[in-house]
């Protein structure tokens, strides 16, 4: 038997198996409409950057800490 | 303007209209490929959100939406495929045929399903479609963005992985 006969033998023989084990889905359809959640994504993709309340809590300590201690921005330069 | 134009141009209206005509096209393409009813909800959704972002890309005088649409959806279950392969096992929420010898062929079966869900993402895609899916190479080649010859060396190696992991096993691939 040349090569391509069982090449093609074998693709047969494993496409018989896996039809059986995977039954074909051509008529697969879909039970609802899906443009509400696409509305979902953009809306969510397109939304502005929202940072959270503890994060601009941090920042503030941060600057008046800087404002109250002047001398610690070069130490704090220098660990960064 | 047409459609299409007005879709490439960003007009909402247009990209609504677009998904309602093409979401069950998408939908049921993905399904194929993945065969999980849920992923192929979220990868549906997915495509169409690559697709409008990358409408400006899109050629409304020489494009055909239909193939593109299936394209990207094609890269999306394969980008799923890859995330999924080392921890899912196949759902099955698809209704499978009734077993006429289940214990002569129960081991086959469990075995041939774990060397299937093993099989490189890339493999399985056009394994699924070709073998399972009986989609024409040339549709394969043209979703998956390659040539029909790559197509069918993926086939060919992919039924050499699956029947020498039977073999390992000391399983016989042919059918009976």
């Amino acid at each position: 038997m040349s090569n391509e006969v069982k090449n093609q033998q074998h693709e047969k023989e494993m496409r018989a198996l896996l039809e059986r084990e995977f039954p074909p889905l051509q008529n697969a359809e879909l039970q609802r409409d899906l443009w509400p959640q696409m509305l979902l994504r953009l809306d969510a993709e397109r939304a502005p950057l929202r940072v959270p309340w503890i994060d601009w809590a941090l920042a503030a300590a941060v600057a008046a800490a800087l404002l109250l201690f002047p001398n610690a921005i070069p130490a704090l330069l220098y660990h960064l | 303007m047409e459609l299409l134009e007005r879709f490439a141009a960003g007009d909402l209206e247009a990209f609504e209209a677009l998904f309602r005509q093409y979401q069950n096209e998408v939908y049921r393409w993905t399904a194929r490929i993945v065969r999980d009813s849920g992923a192929a909800e979220d990868l549906t959704v997915e495509t169409f959100w690559r697709i409008y972002r990358a409408r400006e890309r899109f050629d409304p005088a020489a494009g055909n939406f239909c193939a593109w649409a299936r394209r990207i959806a094609t890269n999306a279950a394969l980008d799923h495929l890859r995330r999924a392969r080392q921890e899912t096992e196949l759902p099955e929420d698809y209704p499978a045929p009734p077993r006429s010898d289940p214990a002569e062929r129960g081991e086959l079966r469990g075995h041939l399903r774990r060397a299937f869900l093993e099989l490189p993402a890339k493999y399985r895609l056009v394994a699924t479609l070709a073998l399972i899916e009986g989609e024409p190479y040339n549709e394969i080649a043209e979703a998956a963005g390659i040539s029909v010859a790559l197509v069918k060396v993926r086939v060919f190696r992919a039924v050499r992985m699956l029947r020498k992991k039977l073999s390992s096993l000391g399983l016989e691939a042919a059918a009976k």
